[in-house]
C-alpha cells in the first residue's frame, strides 16, 4: 500500500539532479554549554565542550551515519547543524549559504528544507493535538496550502508512511512506538525536506518493528531523494543505512570513511574497540572473535583529555599522545582518521570483525 | 544426570486492571541446571521480566502468581513465606535489574547498602561485612574499592554503578543470578566490559545465570541454552548453537532475519515482522503469532500449538515445519 502511494508522489517529488554533490558543509563547527553556579550572582565556571571543532559534509543523496556513545555530541551535532542549537562558532553551508550567520527569517524559510526526527515518539508529540494537527503544523506555520489542501496532503503522508489515513482525528497515545515514529516522520516529511536528520530515530522501538521503520526511511531515501544525517549509537543498524560512517568520541570526529573501508578496515584504535565491542546475533562467530575490551568510562566532556582525547583508554596510547592533539587527515582516499599511530597499529591488529 | 538447580513448572502469572486480566505469564516452563547461563529472549511486553519477578515472588501489585511451580533446589519458592522468601532472595538467587540507578538507594553510601545483606543472612559483623565488601568491589575492578566504598551512588558512572550491583550481588555467593537487562542501559564499550566480567565471575565462582534481554547478539556469546518468549508464551526453546543454526519458530526466524548484523553488509532489505506485539488483556485460543505470521495455516487460527520436541533438546511451539518446501539456507 505504502509503496505505490510512494511511487505515485515520485514523479512530483524527486529531484535526482544534483545527485552525489555536497548539500551540506560543517566546517569546524562548536558548541560549548557555559556551566553556570550561584543563585544572584551567576558565574560561569568553566564549560561542557559537547561539540569541538569538528567537520565534515554530506553529499544530495546520502546517508551519512554519525556514531558515538552517549555524551559524544552526536545529537549536539545534529541540532547545530540545523540551528535548533545555536553553534559557539564554525560554519554550516546549506548549499553554499552559511545558516549560522541568517537572520531568523531567513533562517525560517531554510527551515523547510532541513527536517528533523526526533529519538523519543513519546516526548516528541504534542498529546492534546491531533495526529491530523501534528503533521500539518509545519504547514500551518509556514502559511502554506489551504487547510482543505492540508487536509489532503496530511492523509496522503499517512498513507505514505504506512499509516490508515483514517487516523487523522486520533491522538498520540492512542498508537504504539513504531506508529508514533511513522507520525514523526510524516511530519518531517510534510515540506517537502531535502535534508533530514535522524536523531536515534529507532532505537526506542522494539527490534520487530525497528526493520519496519529503517526500510520505510530507505524507500523514502529513494522515492524522494532525501539526504539524510542518520545519528544512531547501534553500529549495526548505522552499517545497515549509511553510505558513510563518521566516529564521534567526546566532541570529535576521530575517523571518517565509507561504510564498506570503516567496517572493514577501521584505522582508529577507538573505532576498532568499538566494532569489537557489539555483539553479534551468532554463537560461532561470537566464540571465535577477540575483543578489544577498553579500560575505564568516557571522559567527561567539561574537563577533556590533554592531547588525543582517546588516550586515557587506548591501548595503543604512547607518551606524544597526551601532548599533541592529532588532526583528522586523509590517509587513504576518503578515508579520514585522527590518530598519529594508525598505520603501526593497522599493522600490528586484525580488523575487529574478522574471524580467524 | 545432575538434579537442576531451578525448575520452573507451567508458570501463569496476571495482571488484573481495569481493561481485563493481562495474562503476562502463561504457563511457561524451563530448567536451570547448577553453571549454566540460560537465556530468556524477546521484545518489551513479552513477560520476560515478569517471568523472572515470578521466580523470586517480586511481582507488583496487582499482579499475581495464579499457577505453576518454581522449584529451586527441589523446594517450590512460590510456596515459602515472606520469612522463608526473604532468606533466598539476595542469599541464593540475586538479581541485576536494568537501570541501575533507580536499583540503588541514593541516599545511603554504597558500604551500607552492601553489608547489609552480609550482616542479615550471614551475620557478619560489620568489620567482616565491610572487609568482604571491599574484595567483592576488588573483584568487579572498580579502582579505589577501600576509599571509593564510603561514597554514594551519585558518585559513581552508570558502568561503575552496574559494577557496585554486581559486586553487591555476589557478596552472599548465590547459586544462580538473574540479570534482568543489566547492561540496556550502557553504552556498547560499557557493556562489553559488563558481560565480560559477568561471564569471567560464572566460570570462576560457578554460579548459574538467567540472562533476560531483547538483544539476541548478547545471548549469543553468553548463554548456554536460549528461551524464545512471545506474548507469555515460550514459543522456542533450545541450545544457543541449535538455536541460531536451525531457528523453527517464525517468530525467531523473524528476528534473526529482520535485525542488521555489524559483522556484514547486507545489500538486500531487511525483512521486518509486519504488524506489532498482540494486547495480553485477550488471549484466545489462537497461536498468538498467528495475526503477524507470514507461515500461519488454518490450525494456527484455531489452536495454540504446544511446545514440541523437533531436535535434540530443541523445543518449538509451532503447527507449521517452516523448512517444509523452503529454503534452509535463508535462516
Amino acid at each position: 500500500m505504502a509503496e505505490t502511494s510512494i511511487a505515485e508522489l515520485a514523479g512530483t517529488l524527486t529531484r535526482k539532479e544534483g545527485w552525489g554533490e555536497v548539500l551540506l558543509d560543517v566546517k569546524d563547527l562548536q558548541v560549548y554549554f557555559p556551566i553556570r553556579r550561584g543563585l544572584i550572582f551567576e558565574r560561569t565556571l568553566g564549560h561542557v565542550h559537547a561539540v569541538d571543532g569538528i567537520s565534515f559534509n554530506v553529499k544530495r543523496g546520502e546517508t551519512l551515519g554519525l556514531v558515538g556513545e552517549s555524551g559524544c555530541g552526536k545529537t549536539t551535532t545534529g541540532r547545530a547543524v540545523l540551528q535548533l542549537q545555536k553553534p559557539t562558532g564554525g560554519h554550516v553551508f546549506y548549499e553554499g549559504k552559511d545558516l549560522v550567520t541568517l537572520d531568523p527569517n531567513e533562517l525560517r524559510r531554510y527551515r523547510r528544507d532541513l527536517q528533523i526526527i526526533f529519538q523519543d515518539p513519546f516526548a516528541s508529540l504534542d498529546p492534546r493535538m491531533t495526529v491530523g494537527a501534528i503533521i500539518a503544523e509545519p504547514l500551518e506555520i509556514h502559511h502554506l496550502l489551504t487547510p482543505k489542501e492540508r487536509e489532503e496532503k496530511v492523509r496522503e503522508l499517512l498513507r505514505i508512511v504506512g499509516l490508515n489515513p483514517y487516523f487523522v482525528n486520533r491522538y498520540p497515545h492512542e498508537f504504539s512506538g513504531g506508529q508514533r515514529q511513522r507520525i514523526g516522520v510524516a511530519r518531517a516529511l510534510i515540506l517537502d525536506p531535502e535534508f533530514i536528520v535522524c536523531d536515534e530515530p529507532i532505537s526506542a522501538l522494539d527490534v520487530s518493528i525497528q526493520a519496519q521503520l529503517i526500510n520505510l526511511l530507505e524507500e523514502l531515501q529513494d522515492q524522494l531523494g532525501l539526504t539524510y544525517l542518520f545519528i544512531a549509537h547501534d553500529l549495526a543498524v548505522v552499517r545497515h543505512i549509511s553510505t558513510r560512517v563518521a566516529v564521534m568520541y567526546v566532541g570529535k570526529i576521530v575517523e571518517l570513511a565509507d561504510r564498506a573501508d570503516l567496517y572493514d578496515l577501521p584505522l582508529h584504535p577507538y573505532t576498532k574497540a568499538l566494532l569489537s565491542a557489539v555483539p553479534v546475533p551468532d554463537p560461532t562467530v561470537e566464540k571465535r572473535r577477540s575483543r578489544i575490551i577498553m579500560q575505564g568510562d568516557v571522559p567527561n566532556p567539561a574537563n577533556p583529555p590533554s592531547g588525543c582525547r582517546f588516550h586515557t583508554r587506548c591501548p595503543f596510547a604512547k607518551p606524544e599522545c597526551s601532548e599533541a592533539e592529532p588532526p583528522l587527515e586523509e590517509v587513504q582516499p576518503s578515508h579520514y582518521v585522527a590518530c598519529f599511530f594508525w598505520k603501526e597499529i593497522a599493522e600490528r591488529v586484525a580488523p575487529p570483525l574478522s574471524v580467524n | 544426570m545432575p538434579e537442576p538447580l531451578l525448575e520452573v513448572k507451567n508458570l501463569r502469572t496476571e495482571f488484573p486492571t481495569r481493561e481485563g486480566v493481562v495474562h503476562a505469564v502463561n504457563g511457561i516452563s524451563y530448567t536451570v541446571m547448577p553453571g549454566e547461563a540460560v537465556g530468556i529472549v524477546g521484545e518489551s511486553g513479552c513477560g520476560k521480566s515478569i517471568s523472572a519477578l515470578s521466580v523470586l515472588n517480586l511481582v507488583p501489585v496487582p499482579g499475581r502468581i495464579v499457577g505453576g511451580e518454581v522449584l529451586f533446589e527441589g523446594q517450590d519458592l512460590l510456596k515459602y513465606s515472606d520469612d522463608e522468601i526473604r532468606k533466598v532472595r539476595g542469599n541464593d538467587i540475586s538479581m541485576i535489574f536494568q537501570d541501575p540507578m533507580t536499583s540503588l538507594n541514593p541516599v545511603l553510601s554504597i558500604l551500607r547498602q552492601m553489608t547489609e545483606p552480609l550482616v542479615i543472612h550471614k551475620g557478619m559483623d560489620m568489620a567482616a561485612a565491610e572487609r568482604r565488601s571491599v574484595e567483592m568491589m576488588e573483584m568487579v575492578e572498580i579502582p579505589f574499592a577501600r576509599t571509593r566504598i564510603r561514597e554514594y551512588p551519585h558518585n559513581f558512572s552508570g558502568g561503575m554503578r552496574q559494577r557496585v550491583m554486581i559486586a553487591m550481588m555476589l557478596a552472599c555467593e548465590p547459586k544462580l543470578v538473574i540479570c534482568d537487562e543489566p547492561t540496556t542501559a550502557l553504552d556498547v564499550t560499557i557493556q562489553a566490559q559488563i558481560l565480560d566480567l559477568l561471564n569471567r565471575l560464572r566460570q570462576d565462582l560457578g554460579m548459574a545465570v538467567i540472562m533476560i534481554t531483547h538483544d539476541l547478539g548478547i545471548v549469543a556469546g553468553l548463554c548456554d541454552r536460549i528461551n524464545v518468549m512471545y506474548a507469555g508464551y515460550i514459543v522456542e526453546k533450545a541450545g544457543t548453537e541449535e538455536l541460531f543454526a536451525n531457528p523453527r519458530h517464525p517468530y525467531t526466524l523473524g528476528l534473526l532475519r529482520s535485525i542488521p548484523r555489524v559483522d556484514q553488509s547486507i545489500r538486500q532489505k531487511l525483512v521486518p515482522i509486519e504488524g506489532f506485539p498482540p494486547d495480553l488483556t485477550r488471549v484466545g485460543d489462537s497461536c498468538p503469532f498467528q495475526p503477524r505470521c507470514v507461515y500461519a495455516v488454518e490450525r494456527s487460527e484455531e489452536e495454540n500449538p504446544p511446545l514440541t520436541l523437533v531436535g535434540e533438546e530443541h523445543w518449538v511451539a509451532c503447527w507449521v515445519n517452516v523448512y517444509e518446501g523452503k529454503e534452509q539456507s535463508d535462516g
